[in-house]
């Protein structure tokens, strides 16, 4: 399992890194590996301002549908296109190439409320238990 | 051994949990004289005297059989073919449902994938479903996936006044639950709520319910989810629904158009016409008349909406060597995976109706239908001709402005009720009395001619008719 320590994580599971002014935003790989092949990612229009903790979108498995929730708030700035054609990029590469989506912050305090990779793997324990 | 494997101990305990002291306590809220009574039988009978008693008490009814049937508002006395029941009374086929285990059905799989190929060429979409129970809980899931593509923004059902009424009333019960309201619209731009028990606020006339496609346009804004009409509509009004499309494409709503399968052998598919989501009552699709049902829900919609679509959808696929075989498709759609996400808890349908259907498609094949369809069109028009030259009488709402297809709305110079009951003594199933959707109105009789009415039937409805005449 890889705790990926250039994000920050939050409990429902999303990562958000900085990059330039945007945050780019993706599933752990905990959620992936817990989800299974994923066959489908349902996002938003770009431009749409949604609050930290909103469903922004839903990640559908061979056996789960689940709500992507913002990390931070903020305007949907970029989708990965690339989903669409290969879901499974969100498998393959959750820090990388399955990327979701870009905000464009509306707050500086959002990002600093997330854990960090060390408190995410902490967190992640206590949930097998 | 008993069926119910609780012992004793377990009902005690569960008595005890209910504060009850024995079981007939559960059934204190029902007077002790209907709790178990004595049901007074004569003697068990041989089979062969209850297939006499039986088939006595049915010459009692009206049928297709003893009656010349003009009802229609739903579902219509068409032709079947014998292929139908022959083919779908073996064994290999009967059972209502999709198959949960795919490998061990390909065939009752491959009816059904047929069956939605057919059905999606005839109305014009990219993808159908393998049915729903009906054209009224069809119409009613389009309406709830219609909100439910709205995310919460569009919120707004404009549902035109034409639509069947019973479909309505089906309709609102299912988004009692759902955020979300429902317009009807009437001729004068104003709306019309309508209860659960299909009861409704006024204004509540055939007349104000006889919509155009341009009221509609009028009433679309940024809220309509989607607008939602029937054509050929209830009263058998065909509508031109482009330009419906086009304002409300603009607007950013979806369209739902409930049609008449048959109708589609002559007239322009509503999906060809940009219509986004397609239901339609699969009766006349080689289904028999019954009080009710069995019926089958069309259900059909655009490529982009398929993950909103409900309903179970059969795909085709290849084994490991290659070979063509069937699955079920798309499945985290579906409330079994996507749980309280998902727009639809149907999780059933209607496999066997769905079978009578594509056999009946294949067996008529395309020109079949639109020979069929031309029949009905044509002898409806000879019967509304005949029946708008009757003193008395006339056919203004459908027959007489604008184009119908099978049916059409007759104004009575006698209460409708009278002449219905009048006529069936005779063996005529003269139509449906609309009072009993519109009761201030006691004059307006929804008349359907299909392919089944020879000349003869129709004369000799008209001569029914001129009894009545003044």
């Amino acid at each position: 399992m890889k705790f990926d320590d250039s994000v920050k994580y939050q409990k429902s599971h999303e990562w958000a890194r900085k990059e330039g002014d945007l945050y780019i935003v993706g599933i752990s790989d905990y959620a992936q590996d817990s989800l299974g092949d994923v066959v489908y990612v349902e996002l938003p229009e770009t431009g749409k301002s949604m609050k930290q903790g909103e469903a922004f979108g839903v990640v559908e498995s061979v056996k789960a549908a689940s709500d992507v929730y913002m990390p931070v708030s903020g305007e949907i700035a970029e989708i990965n296109g690339e989903l669409e054609d290969n879901p499974g990029l969100v498998n393959e590469d959750p820090f990388g190439g399955g990327w979701l989506m870009k905000i464009k912050p509306s707050s500086a305090s959002d990002y600093d409320s997330l854990m960090s990779a060390a408190e995410y793997k902490e967190y992640t324990e206590g949930l097998e238990e | 051994m008993p069926f119910i494997t609780n012992t004793d101990q377990d009902r005690q305990a569960m008595l005890v949990r209910l504060g009850l002291s024995s079981v007939d306590d559960l059934f204190s809220e029902l007077p002790v004289r209907f709790r178990n009574p004595d049901i007074e039988l004569p003697p068990a009978a041989s089979e062969l005297e209850i297939m006499a008693e039986l088939g006595r008490l049915a010459r009692g009814n009206a049928s297709d059989q003893n009656s010349i049937c003009f009802i229609g508002g739903g579902v219509y006395d068409h032709f079947i073919p014998s292929l139908v029941d022959h083919l779908a009374s073996r064994g290999e086929f009967t059972t209502a449902y999709t198959p949960y285990q795919a490998e061990a059905s390909q065939g009752t799989l491959q009816a059904m994938y047929e069956y939605q190929t057919m059905v999606a060429d005839l109305t014009g979409t990219d993808v159908v479903n393998a049915s729903h129970y009906d054209g009224a809980t069809s119409l009613a899931e389009a309406c709830m996936m219609a909100l439910a593509a709205g995310k919460g923004e569009k919120t707004t059902l404009l549902v035109a006044g034409s639509v069947h009424p019973e479909y309505r009333a089906v309709t609102r019960t299912y988004l009692q639950a759902q955020t979300g309201s429902l317009r009807i619209l009437t001729t004068d731009g104003a709306t019309h709520g309508m209860q659960a028990d299909g009861s409704g606020d006024r204004p509540h006339t055939v007349e104000a319910d006889a919509v155009t496609v341009d009221d509609l346009i009028a009433q679309i804004d940024e809220n309509t989810a989607a607008v939602v009409v029937q054509n050929p509509d209830f009263f058998g009004r065909l509508h031109d629904i482009r330009p419906l499309v086009a304002a409300a494409h603009d607007a950013g709503a979806l369209v739902i158009v409930h049609t008449d399968p048959i109708a589609l052998g002559m007239f322009r598919a509503p999906g060809t016409d940009g219509a986004d989501i397609v239901t339609g009552e699969g009766q006349p699709l080689g289904i028999p008349l019954s009080s009710g049902g069995p019926y089958l829900g069309i259900f059909g919609c655009r490529g982009e909406l398929v993950r909103r679509m409900p309903g179970r959808l059969v795909g085709e696929a290849h084994d490991h060597d290659g070979n063509r075989g069937f699955v079920l498709t798309l499945n985290t759609r579906e409330q079994h995976i996507r749980r309280e996400r998902a727009t639809s808890n149907i999780c059933t349908n209607q496999g066997l109706m769905a079978l009578r259907a594509a056999i009946y498609l294949a067996a008529v094949g395309p020109g079949g239908l639109q020979e069929i369809a031309e029949l009905c069109y044509h002898k409806a028009h000879y019967a509304a001709a005949k029946i708008d030259a009757l003193p008395g009488y006339s056919t203004g709402i459908s027959g007489g402005s604008g184009q119908f297809f099978k049916e059409f709305v007759v104004t009575t110079p006698r209460p409708a009720a009278e002449i219905v009951a009048k006529l069936g003594r005779k063996g005529i199933s003269a139509g449906l009395d609309l009072s009993r959707f519109y009761p201030e109105q006691s004059s307006k009789l929804l008349v359907a001619v299909t392919e089944r009415r020879s000349r003869d039937d129709i004369d000799t409805l008209i001569s029914g008719l001129r009894e009545f005449a003044s």
